[in-house]
């Protein structure tokens, strides 16, 4: 590895490469393309929760100025895959997706049921309100606990015993019961709303009868492209997929969803461009959300505080049609070393709309209840929360019985320590007061698999010693683009601000969706590949243009500075745009793709975080202030730490606002969201978030790929909620099992 | 269940654009037309024109400097006239409610939710947005201070949370990292770059330049 240019450019706080687009309002995201004789969409959603649609009366709609059609699944023209299409909205594991008005049942409240387009936005709106729906209306199940006792195991697990979600248990089941010390407790975790700042939206556009072009806000544009060639019977390069920017998702891009096809169905049958841009309310049931989750953790440890068994159970909500799964009972499988330990994840089916994974997909809701636990029973124990974990700290995956690939959650535990100042740290719960507040000090650990998925790039190194990459990644706002161009600068030996990383076009080579913190490890390594392959173009050609390159071997040669030279003897050298004007070419193009090996799946491979936490807790009002956070990451080498670091902030921010105020609330009378926009559904806002520091620990792991990275992004949010409620014991000793802590438990 | 016939291929029932505005009575009354004339005039669509004439309104903007003379329906934000018509999409709509802050811009120098205010009202009035922040080529040094703090990730906030920081210092609420937090609190960034954001604010704040 050129270690030179290693220093200069990886771990550089490189500003964002896009930050000037972002800045300046000339970043474009998928409503804000021009395209001529665009017209306006506006979704209308289903008032009942259950049932089917009797009739839609669209005549008032139709007669209102500038509409220029009402679609319904009484007219809507059908979409050709749907027939034999069982998944065009992976991931979810199983079931039948919900398709855009492919017949008259409601599955949910707030269902999209039909699609008004006018010549503006206005008119569409109005008209929107303006179409009347009569239903026959059923019954509906939404209240998750009067109906937990009906969760059932995936089918996924049932097909596949060996499946991560199936029935896991190392040693004796339930042995925690018979342990010195036991806590057995309930966590209940609401749900919760990815709400990205950005709503989303699609521009669908027909060129013709066979070509569909989408502006559309997801996490990745080749899956995207293929669910809608898969919908549209086309092939897949008939349908072009643009994401440029994306504003924010957490996951609920990851799915492709109705209004989708209501966009596309709808452009189709007006012949022109549609628009459509889904309203805030819509975000709560139109495109996932983080499953209400019912949890019991049983844990027991002996007197000096080794943990002998832990017996985990995780309920979450899903929809009737679609089984959605995450892997809420991970982390309780790896992160100690208790001999026996049992897990059981079940799903309950009910009248709502699918979830998708939220930052942090199941691990975070996980480690909610276990790392609350923990900090119970080490209370139980008398022993510090620190010292506990380290008394049940694992040298190799207690699970799948393989080392780490790496791991530094000590290095991670000792800092964060030191930082938050934890010596201060009363072990009497209140014992500790600022004022009239109370103050109090926790901590939750965080982990999450390092993957990486397989992965093309684009190369061209052009004439002028520029070099473009190109990608169908989408950057979701972590700043890959930016992380893209210090990897090449660094493996291409070409400064920063020669190379432009171009992504979010299904055009591009494949790259799979932005999630599961996976898209530096993924896309990195194929930009590494990419300019590796260059690299040997270059070697091949050089003695054209210096003839002293004709013996040299890849290792003795330093790329650095758009140049080549010989380590031995550096005068030696020859500039890339030389070897290409001496070999008449005017680029070199490669795509070069990259795949995790076999080699890796010898280790076990997870990021992991801890997050301390200072909070003001006013024994009067409840009131909960994060007064201080300190995060600590064991990410693997750290690309650029300006990013870096803001995706951790970022993350905490999200934990912030699952310990206290996230919640998502039905009335189950009706099956609706009481909470359907920010006044309803608090998010954290400036006031609610101080300072936060960021520490990593900034070694490579080279197991995971070449560039030594982990994953950043869910480590981020996952193990902060229990740090803050852990934070909250200790201020006033009281427990708070159901998340948000709201002012109305503490007091 | 088994799916509907189709009954409407020909789906766009109003395919002609005519509204059969002027048949209706209680529009007659209003702009005192007989019925015969009206009935010809919808049978020539001169309607459509009529319409147009009678909802929309004509208005003066001073949008980034440039005077613009529309005419638009009395019911159109101050946002959508911008992001729609205008085609000045570096303003947000983030929650179209006025409780997200994405849509700020300064109208008269005054930090204001589009999406909260009708486009008709502000006659005559300055309007900047994120697109007329910079001069020229040099950004301004709230965009430059951004930039450097690293205040956005995904960037769908910062229209607004720069439009606002602006005005946050010009109000003189920039004073203390508190103040920041509570004066920009209007400001949603769910990306949760806010520290960074306060850091950007202190900084031009501490410059001291006329902003
Ligand atoms: S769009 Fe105006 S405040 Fe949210
Ligand atoms: S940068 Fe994404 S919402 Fe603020």
């Amino acid at each position: 590895m050129n270690k030179l240019f290693f220093d200069k450019v990886i771990g550089d706080p490189l500003n964002r490469v896009d930050g000037r687009m972002k800045v300046t309002g000339a970043a474009k995201y998928s409503a804000e393309y021009q395209l001529p004789n665009l017209v306006h969409a506006v979704v209308v959603p289903s008032t009942i929760t259950k049932g089917r649609i009797k009739s839609v009366d669209s005549k008032a709609a139709l007669r209102s100025p500038g509409v220029l059609a009402v679609i319904s699944h009484e007219n809507a023209i059908k979409v050709p895959g749907n027939a034999d299409n069982e998944h065009p909205t992976e991931p979810p594991t199983g079931g039948q997706p919900l398709r855009a008005f492919y017949n008259n049942k409601v599955y949910f409240n707030g269902q999209p049921i039909a699609i008004v387009i006018a010549d503006t936005l206005e008119r569409a709106q109005y008209a929107a309100g303006l179409v009347k729906f009569e239903y026959d209306q059923d019954k509906h199940v939404t209240d998750f606990e009067l109906n937990k006792g009906k969760g059932v195991l995936p089918e996924k697990a049932k097909k596949d015993p060996k499946s991560s979600l199936a029935d896991y248990d190392r040693g004796v089941v339930d042995a925690y019961k018979t342990a010195a010390v036991t806590v057995e407790a309930e966590y209940i975790h609401p749900t919760e709303v990815h709400n990205p700042m950005e709503l989303q939206a699609i521009t669908a556009y027909w060129e013709t009868d066979d070509k569909l072009t989408v502006y559309d806000k997801v996490q990745g544009t080749k899956p995207t492209q293929q669910a809608f060639a898969k919908e549209w019977n086309l092939p897949v390069q008939n349908v072009k997929v643009i994401s440029e920017f994306v504003g924010g998702a957490f996951g609920n891009g990851l799915h492709n969803w109705p209004h989708e096809t209501a966009a596309i169905i709808a452009a189709k049958m007006v012949k022109r461009p549609v628009k459509l841009m889904l309203r805030r309310e819509h975000m709560f049931y139109m495109v996932g959300y983080r499953p209400y989750t019912w949890q019991q953790i049983g844990m027991g440890a002996s007197a000096d505080g080794k943990i002998t068994g832990i017996s985990h159970i995780a309920i979450g909500q899903t929809s009737t049609y679609e089984e959605f799964t995450e892997s809420t009972v991970q982390q309780t499988k790896m992160m100690y070393a208790s001999p026996n330990v049992s897990t059981r994840y079940r799903i309950l089916p009910l009248d709502v709309s699918t979830p998708i994974w939220m930052r942090g997909p199941g691990e975070a809701t996980g480690a909610f209840a276990l790392e609350c636990a923990m900090d119970e029973l080490a209370f139980a124990l008398n022993m510090d929360p620190i010292q506990f974990r380290l008394a049940n700290y694992t040298d190799e995956d207690p699970e799948k019985k393989l080392p780490w690939s790496t791991k530094y959650l000590k290095e991670c535990l000792e800092v964060g320590a030191e930082k938050i100042g934890w010596s201060k740290r009363s072990m009497k719960p209140g014992g500790l007061r600022a004022g009239e507040w109370l103050v109090g000090y926790g901590m939750g650990v965080g982990t999450f698999g390092a993957h990486r998925g397989a992965a093309a790039v684009r190369g061209r190194l052009l004439a002028n010693g520029t070099i473009i990459f190109q990608s169908a990644v989408t950057d979701i706002g972590p700043g890959t683009g930016t992380a893209m161009v210090q990897i090449a600068s660094e493996h291409i030996g070409i400064a920063p601000d020669k190379i432009t990383f171009q992504l979010g076009n299904s055009d591009f080579p494949q790259a799979p969706n932005q999630g599961g913190s996976a898209t530096v490890a993924t896309v990195g390594s194929a930009v590494v590949a990419t300019c590796n392959a260059i690299k040997e173009k270059l070697l091949t050609m050089a003695p054209t243009a210096e003839k002293r390159f004709a013996n040299a071997k890849m290792e003795e040669i330093l790329f650095d500075n758009g140049q080549m030279s010989l380590l031995k003897s550096p005068s030696i050298k020859v500039s890339y745009t030389n070897i290409l004007k001496k070999n008449s070419l005017t680029e070199i193009d490669i795509i070069q793709d990259a795949k995790p090996d076999d080699e890796s799946n010898k280790y076990s491979k997870y990021s992991f975080s801890v997050h301390f936490v200072q909070v003001h807790v006013h024994p009067t009002t409840g009131q909960v202030k994060v007064n201080k956070v300190v995060t600590c990451a064991d990410a693997g080498k750290i690309v650029n730490k300006k990013t870096a670091g803001n995706q951790l902030i970022g993350g905490v921010t999200g934990g912030i606002g699952m310990a206290l105020m996230e919640d998502a609330i039905i009335d189950h009378r009706f099956g609706r969201y009481i909470t359907k926009d920010f006044a309803d559904y608090h998010v954290p806002v400036h006031a609610d978030v101080p300072q936060i520091e960021v520490y990593f620990v900034d070694k490579p792991d080279y197991i995971v790929d070449p560039m030594g990275t982990k994953g950043l992004g869910e480590i981020a949010i996952i193990g902060v909620a229990p740090a803050v409620a852990n934070a909250v014991f200790n201020a006033t000793g009281k427990r708070i099992r159901q998340l948000p802590i709201t002012p109305d438990k503490l007091i | 269940m088994k799916k509907k016939p189709n009954k409407n291929t020909d789906i766009i029932v109003h395919n002609d654009s005519r509204r059969d505005f002027l048949k209706q009575s209680t529009l007659l009354t209003g702009i005192a037309l007989t019925p015969e004339i009206a009935v010809k005039a919808a049978e020539n669509q001169w309607d459509e024109k009529l319409a147009e004439a009678i909802e929309k309104i004509p208005l003066k903007l001073e949008i980034n400097g440039i005077q613009k003379t529309l005419s638009i329906e009395p019911r159109v934000t101050l946002l959508d006239l911008l992001r729609e018509q205008l085609h000045l999409t570096g303003t947000k709509k983030g929650c179209d409610y006025g409780q997200c802050g994405a849509c700020t811009v300064h109208v008269n120098g005054t930090r204001v939710l589009s999406c909260l205010t009708l486009a008709v009202m502000h006659d005559g009035e300055k309007i900047t947005t994120i697109e007329g922040l910079a001069n020229g080529d040099e950004l301004h040094p709230m965009q430059a201070a951004f930039m450097k703090h690293d205040g956005f990730q995904c960037g769908y906030c910062t229209p607004g949370q720069i439009m606002s920081a602006v005005a946050c210092i010009r109000e003189g609420h920039a004073n203390s990292e508190t103040e920041i937090r509570e004066y920009m609190s209007g400001n949603i960034c769910r990306c949760g770059a806010y520290p960074n954001i306060v850091n950007a604010i202190t900084e031009v704040n501490k410059g001291g330049k006329n902003i």
